[in-house]
């Protein structure tokens, strides 16, 4: 958090004067309140949807999704592209694959996922970990093939062996590219699980707020996204936090090894 | 400390590093505001950049145009006087030419040596058609054999347009080679020291110029002064 | 004797067609469900087919004129905002909290929002992209103006120049490459959010013609949209490379010759 003394005045300013206008444009007029409503309204409706406990079930399906969706897609990914980025051998042969899979975007899966898996869980899911795993494993092949090689051959005159390397000498280096990784598809995730829950149905955040779209209950709908934009913001903020830990760790692992 | 330049002189300003000779020269080029007292030019108080002066910055590979080949670098400098035309071409070629860089007009910043890079930055401020040019230890990064060449370089360029020149230095031998007159500054917090006139033959040469009994005693008396 | 040289790149191709085909094989053998897999010959038929009826070519046109449209849109108005953010600090510290409010929101989030305002036209895909584009476009803007060397700047006063010819000859190509990244983020943003958008309240476009014929199960027709899409994003991304390559042919140089 800023400290006191350098609080931004003029932002705090401006922000609390847009809303000021907003407040009172809402109130003034029934059509501008339809699209606008006042901000008191929609922190007055989040508060109570979260206490009736109707928004908390969208909110846990929808975190549900995310964690599962997004730690599998890690783990997947991370293992993959570490392989791939340090057997050539195996790079060279799924490169092309890669290539041409990656344009797509991964949104255009969702209507494959739905073909397979139909409109549940698995496929929000699936959707999410082949989303995901694009950034992380990019990164992290990025990661292990540009160690310095003199890294490696310095592993080598020790006399340690491939997997030896491999963990004490390519891991720690390519760890910022696959914290890097780890992060573009923090967001992704979240834009994943939303999307399908809007195109499929059900529950979940997504959901609800297309949901509250249609019937035109905006007060709702805008607290609903204030709702998402919380989450994403309170996640980024724990990635941080357990970035700072691992790095903590990380500097400490690689200074004993 | 005050000090005075006259049209068309060759005027270096020498002291250890970090006394503040980028900040004065930076103060003379308008680009800062002095603290306390002011610079004058042509009888007109100095208050930003003034349109008849330039400043050649230490930093040459900051200061060039990566975006620009070393003739549009140079053309910049006609541009900026509003004289595009034919001519304009023809004049930053000659200008490219007289510091040596013939058959480098299409080449950008990166792909030249340092020495080079310094050159285009100096032909590009001379494009601007200055009274008056300020150079900023305009030879510290560059190697030791390529100085001596951009010096003469220097020399032929103020004796054919007659700029006058303030050039600031650490190397106490360049402020000698190339001055009528040089003002030593002492350490932190700076004044002028000693004002020194050069009255060593012109043209100067690298051989025998330096050769001088009077170049070394010059240059030993320089020294004592800064180093106390 | 011929040479299998284990490091050659064809072997990626190889692996590749050797993919595609045990696809074909299996597909047809009844191996997999040939429902919901049908053979790679059968979707590139359909593919073609479609291509040369010009169906497909007609959504792909839908979706790139909004796409246009918004990626545009938000270059315009958010390259210069965020020259102006970068230049002016108090605009920026102004600007800062709203934007960092609005930023975290997720694209797809936006849509209901859009539907709101927009109903299902082309308007409301282009607001979802716009708004999605601004934040890449306008923070590398921001940083690649921040990023500009002071003594950049100094060099362009001591020749002179009035602020309007600063900010035009010195400031914009020394933070072109940063811009360019932000409108190389955006682009990839903007074929997501095309999609999504067309998923979610459309009636035409390449989004909603693969969601279409995934619901008519038309599924050949389904995965002959998944590979025009793909082929409209490498398309795009080759145009955009070469757009980047004559724009910033210095910058190449300079960043190469750094490592």
């Amino acid at each position: 958090m800023k400290p006191f003394a350098r609080i931004n005045l003029p932002g705090v300013l401006s922000l609390l004067a847009l809303l000021l206008v907003w407040e009172i444009s809402a109130r003034s007029s029934k059509v501008i309140h339809l699209y606008f409503p006042a901000i008191s309204e929609v922190v007055r409706s989040l508060v109570d949807l979260i206490q009736s406990r109707e928004l908390v079930g969208h909110l846990l399906a929808s975190l549900g999704r995310f964690f599962i969706g997004y730690l599998l897609s890690a783990g997947i990914a991370v293992t993959l592209g570490i392989l791939l980025g340090y057997f050539r051998r195996a790079y060279t042969f799924s490169e092309v694959l890669i290539e041409f899979l990656r344009p797509m975007p991964s949104v255009a899966m969702i209507p494959v996922a739905i073909l397979l898996l139909g409109i549940g869980n698995s496929m929000i899911v699936a959707v999410t970990v082949y989303a995901c795993t694009w950034p992380i494993l990019i990164n992290t092949i990025d990661g292990v093939k540009n160690i310095e090689p003199t890294l490696i051959d310095t592993g080598r005159t020790f006399g340690l062996g491939r997997w030896k390397i491999l963990k004490r000498i390519v891991l720690p280096a390519a760890f910022p590219y696959i914290v890097t990784g780890l992060r573009v598809s923090l967001a992704i995730a979240l834009i994943l699980v939303t999307t399908s829950e809007m195109v499929v149905g059900g529950n979940g955040l997504g959901f609800f707020i297309l949901d509250e779209e249609r019937s035109l209950k905006t007060t709702n709908m805008y607290a609903g996204i204030a709702l998402v934009a919380i989450l994403g913001y309170s996640l980024n903020r724990l990635f941080l936090l357990v970035e700072s830990k691992a790095m903590a760790w990380h500097r400490g692992a690689t200074a004993r090894g | 400390m005050s000090f005075q330049v006259e049209r068309g002189e060759f005027v270096s300003i020498v002291g250890p590093s970090g006394c503040g000779k980028t900040t004065l020269l930076m103060c003379i080029a308008g680009l800062n505001p002095p603290s306390a007292g002011g610079v004058v030019v042509n009888n007109v108080q100095v208050d930003g950049p003034p349109s008849n002066l330039v400043l050649v910055f230490q930093e040459f590979n900051k200061s060039l145009f990566a975006w620009r080949s070393v003739l549009g670098n140079v053309l910049f400098g006609l541009e900026v006087r509003a004289k595009l035309s034919q001519d304009a071409e023809e004049e930053a070629r000659k200008l490219i030419k007289l510091v040596g860089l013939e058959g480098f007009e299409r080449h950008y910043p990166w792909e030249l040596s340092g020495g080079m890079q310094q050159r285009v930055a100096i032909a590009r401020a001379l494009a601007y058609g200055p009274e008056i040019l300020l150079m900023d230890e305009p030879f510290g990064s560059v190697d030791a054999l390529t100085r001596l060449e951009l010096e003469d370089g220097l020399l032929r360029i103020w004796q054919n347009l007659g700029t006058t020149i303030l050039l600031v230095t650490h190397d106490i031998e360049e402020a000698i080679y190339l001055s009528d007159r040089i003002y030593v500054l002492s350490r932190r917090p700076s004044k002028i020291i000693q004002t020194i006139e050069v009255d060593l033959a012109r043209p100067r040469n690298q051989i025998t110029t330096r050769a001088q009994v009077k170049f070394m005693e010059l240059r030993n008396e320089i020294y004592k002064q800064i180093s106390q | 004797m011929v040479k299998w040289n284990k490091d050659s790149k064809l072997n990626g191709l190889m692996v590749l067609l050797a993919a595609i085909g045990l696809w074909e094989i299996v597909s047809r053998l009844g191996l997999i469900n040939a429902l919901f897999f049908p053979p790679m010959t059968k979707i590139l038929s359909t593919f073609f087919q479609l291509v040369f009826s010009g169906e497909i070519l007609h959504q792909v046109l839908m979706s790139l004129k909004r796409a246009a449209a918004g990626y545009f849109l938000a270059a315009i108005v958010f390259i210069p905002l965020g020259l102006a953010m970068g230049i002016f600090q108090w605009l920026h510290r102004a600007l800062e909290i709203i934007v960092e409010t609005l930023r975290p929101i997720p694209p797809p989030v936006v849509v209901p929002v859009a539907m709101l305002f927009f109903g299902l036209g082309d308007e409301m895909k282009i607001f979802v992209i716009f708004f999605s584009c601004a934040w890449p476009i306008l923070l590398n803007t921001i940083d690649g103006v921040r990023n500009v060397d002071r003594v950049l700047v100094y060099t362009a006063r001591t020749f002179g120049l009035s602020h309007g010819r600063l900010i035009a000859k010195v400031i914009l190509p020394a933070a072109a490459p940063q811009i360019m990244t932000g409108l190389r983020i955006s682009l990839g943003i903007t074929l997501i959010l095309v999609v999504i958008s067309e998923m979610v309240g459309s009636s035409d476009g390449i989004g909603y013609f693969i969601l279409d014929s995934q619901r008519r199960f038309k599924v050949t027709q389904m995965y002959a949209g998944m590979l025009m899409l793909a082929v409209l994003g490498y398309a795009l991304n080759q145009i955009f490379f070469l757009f980047h390559k004559k724009a910033l042919a210095w910058h190449e140089g300079l960043t190469k010759r750094r490592r």
